[in-house]
């Protein structure tokens, strides 16, 4: 919880800080478009993180998230499938390379960075090669104007990725701090021998978090996808599960395993959003960008290892 | 003149006095052996003498020369050498890299590593042990006694003429320990001197000069080589006679409640084990290291993937492919290694209690943390876990309250067949006890409990049979009247005794 509330007052003091050099922070706008891409991020972040609690990690997200908008753009527009269909399809496409992966993880005893790289590659590839690396979009949204509307538009005035976020953090929170399942996925993260020996079956649990990984990665993807309004192969979603592994990290997740908490992840994956906007806001050359981003991560990563030190010895 | 005396060492910890005043000393090329129980301070007076700590009081004579050691690096120079429990080797380097490690002889211009000087220079080492391995061969082609015996090359080749080693045959063979004893025989004739910490006094007969016996951070006294015997080194070491363990089970026991069938393990796959325990029995497992006791035990548990175990229980068949299986039938493992095996450290003492039966403190999948508690408060207070409270880190926890925690886990399911394996390793005196009285009052209330133990004293006080394994067979069982060292040893190395008995009725 300590972790938690140290980041949470960086966030707090980011805001403050970024609010009185530029009021136009808190314009409506500014936001709202900040909900809109919180939202988003927040989402595949916490699939992410629950990959990195049961010791593992997904490299594979930002090609997913190509592959899912082409496919997506496709199948609405070239086959016509109706749009609860279409969504589903998008959904369960990740969730089943979850699988693999958690199956690959599990029963063949590879590395998951190594898995996940390939995927990483796999999937950039497949997803150009599909749309014949042309840009995909969705016209007017003929016919699934509903599904466009669920993706991006207002809900009480919120922005809906914003209001799903909400949601899917709420189920989630209660999935991993409050179900047997979350205790099992932080239990293999600590020791999977020790849990194996409780009777516990830690290969399932743990391509689990991979397929449910592939869920949130699949509803983001759908999210993402209209929010762009153009899926462009090569490029759209690259580096992403970058931002989902830093707003983890930042977040108090470990790479070891065992160790984070939702709370955490939306916070982080707010702090490095904002930290982009006041790139943006405050004119600091946007090529700065990434610059800023991984300082932050390495001073909130350094300044952690520091307090953790202190307090274990004291 | 002593090479070495110690004398009057004091050493305190936060909340603890390791060592009071405690002496010790040591003649060129004597062996010495330093005994005592779990936390009477062995190993702070080793790491003393070593350089790893300092002590509060005292001082360290070296050919009667007052000095300091301030670390690792004082004691070397000293020609103090550390062999610790553990072994300090890289297995990805040759015997000759680990020898010369950080020393390497290096070529003119380029200062890269001389690879012809390093292999000859490593030799005369070598053959001074008796070694018949090529230099160039990797640690991790070597058996741990190898090792271990790389390991007295690197401190021979730093000139050591005291060598401490801790425990160096916890986890040898038989035949590798003779090695190392007799290698030590010889270090002693070349003039080297030795302290040595055991448990195993039969070794400490055959090979030290003076035991030198500790306890409670004290001297607690010293005896000469013709005076080492068993009854009076345990006899210093507890600071009493031990009592008898043994309790003799109040009612018959039900005979043939539990039957093993032909169990494989993929240790000693053309090897098939089977035995019977009574209901209420205390069945021990003796063997030397390696036997594969541990490893049919797994196969029992369910978490042996290669093989499946089809055992009786009170007339039923049961058929054991996982560990859900066995766990579900109220067979339970407290596995060797408790750290790695036993417990998530990380985690609370709640969550581990409660960690193999969870759903059943779930409703609708989410966990009630109220009847969590519970259950964990009930198990602490009955068990006596030394614990401030519930939510504390297993890790933080000492050895005999992480095994209290481990037990805690499956007394809460009730037991059908407890198996537990080195329960009492590591662990100190007082707990042992509790840990001993709670297998009785378990097997009582009608559990099988199946104790696989190297330690001997715990095989003969605990045990209403004794089964003992060897090279993955059972080679016989011993009734409490015939539970002798000498039977068990002879089991353990595979000969037979006509008063064992075959480990089942077919």
């Amino acid at each position: 919880m300590k972790k938690e509330l140290g980041i949470f007052i960086l966030l707090i003091a980011l805001c403050v800080v970024t609010a009185i050099l530029n009021p136009r922070f808190l314009s409506p706008t500014n936001l709202t478009n900040m909900a809109n891409i919180i939202g988003m991020f927040g989402i595949f972040s916490i699939g992410l993180g629950l990959v990195i609690i049961t010791g593992g990690i997904d490299l594979s997200v930002g090609s997913m998230f190509a592959l899912a908008g082409v496919l997506l753009s496709i199948a609405l527009r070239e086959w016509g499938l109706p749009w609860p269909i279409a969504a589903l399809f998008v959904i369960i496409v990740p969730m089943a390379l979850g699988a693999i992966h958690g199956t690959l993880v599990t029963q063949m005893r590879i590395q998951p960075f190594i898995v996940t790289l390939c995927g990483l590659l796999l999937y950039r590839g497949l997803a150009r090669f599909i749309a014949d690396d042309n840009t995909k979009g969705f016209g007017n949204a003929e016919g699934f104007e509903t599904l466009r509307s669920l993706a991006s538009g207002k809900f009480l005035g919120l922005p809906m990725p914003f209001v799903l976020l909400v949601v899917i953090a709420g189920i989630m929170w209660l999935v991993l701090h409050r179900s047997v399942y979350g205790r099992y996925l932080f239990a293999v993260g600590r020791n999977e021998e020790a849990t194996r020996f409780s009777g516990i079956n830690t290969k399932l649990v743990i391509a689990s978090s991979y397929v449910l990984a592939g869920l949130l990665t699949g509803i983001a993807g759908i999210l993402l996808s209209f929010y762009t309004n153009s899926i462009s192969p090569s490029t759209h979603g690259n580096f992403y599960e970058l931002y989902a592994i830093a707003a983890a990290v930042l977040g108090g997740c470990s790479l070891r395993g065992g160790e984070g908490s939702i709370i955490g992840i939306i916070i982080g994956t707010a702090l490095l959003q904002i930290l982009q906007n006041l790139v943006n806001l405050l004119g600091i050359p946007s090529s700065l960008n990434f610059a800023v981003m991984g300082a932050v991560v390495l001073l909130g990563v350094l300044a952690d290892s520091y307090l953790g030190n202190r307090s274990l010895k004291n | 003149m002593p090479l070495l005396e110690m004398k009057g060492i004091c050493k305190r910890f936060p909340g603890v006095v390791a060592l009071n005043e405690v002496d010790l000393s040591s003649d060129t090329g004597e062996v010495v052996a330093l005994v005592g129980e779990n936390g009477a301070g062995k190993s702070t007076l080793m790491k003393i003498l070593g350089g790893v700590y300092q002590p509060d009081g005292g001082e360290i004579l070296v050919d009667g020369e007052p000095r300091e050691i301030q670390n690792v690096e004082d004691a070397m120079r000293l020609g103090i050498a550390f062999i610790h429990q553990e072994l300090n080797v890289v297995d990805n380097l040759d015997v000759a890299g680990n020898i010369f490690l950080g020393r390497e002889p290096r070529t003119k211009p380029f200062h890269l590593i001389d690879q012809k000087k390093i292999h000859d220079d490593a030799k005369p080492f070598l053959a001074r042990l008796g070694l018949d391995i090529p230099s160039d061969t990797r640690l991790d082609e070597l058996s741990v006694a190898y090792q271990q015996m790389v390991e007295i090359a690197k401190a021979l080749s730093l000139n050591a003429r005291l060598i401490i080693m801790d425990e160096p045959t916890s986890s040898l063979t038989l035949a590798e320990t003779n090695r190392l004893l007799s290698l030590i025989k010889e270090l002693s004739s070349q003039g080297v001197s030795i302290i040595y910490i055991s448990h195993r006094l039969a070794e400490i007969d055959e090979i030290a000069n003076r035991a030198v016996v500790l306890r409670d951070g004290e001297n607690a006294g010293e005896v000469a080589r013709k005076e080492i015997s068993h009854d009076r080194l345990v006899n210093l070491m507890v600071g009493r006679s031990i009592s008898q363990f043994y309790v003799e089970p109040k009612e018959s026991s039900k005979a043939g409640y539990f039957q093993a069938r032909n169990l494989r393990s993929s240790r000693y796959p053309d090897c098939s084990v089977s035995f019977d325990a009574s209901q209420g029995e205390i069945l021990g497992f003796a063997g030397l290291v390696g036997a594969g006791r541990s490893e049919i035990m797994k196969a029992l548990a369910g978490l042996d993937r290669t093989s499946q175990a089809k055992v009786c229980i009170n007339d039923e068949d049961i058929e054991i492919r996982s560990a859900k299986d066995a766990i579900n039938r109220g067979i339970y493992l407290v596995p060797e290694d408790r750290r790695s095996e036993g417990l998530v450290t990380e985690m609370s003492v709640r969550e581990n209690m409660t960690l193999p039966d969870l759903p059943r403190y779930a409703r609708g999948g989410l966990i009630q943390f109220g009847r969590e508690r519970e259950v964990a408060n009930a198990q602490v207070e009955t068990l006596k876990v030394k614990t401030p409270h519930i939510e504390a880190l297993v890790r933080n926890l000492s050895g005999g309250n992480q095994q209290k925690v481990v037990l805690g886990k499956w007394l809460a399911m009730q037991p059908k067949v407890l198996i537990l394996d080195e329960p009492t390793r590591g662990i100190d005196v007082g707990s042992k006890a509790e840990i001993y009285q709670l297998m009785r009052t378990l097997a009582e209330k009608g559990s099988v409990i199946l104790m696989i133990s190297s330690d001997m004293e715990e095989v003969l006080h605990i045990s209403d049979r004794v089964a003992v394994m060897h090279e993955g067979r059972i080679t016989g069982v011993l009734d409490r009247a015939h539970c002798t060292e000498t039977n068990i040893m002879q089991l353990a190395v595979g000969q037979s005794v006509e008063v064992a008995k075959p480990a089942c009725s077919e």
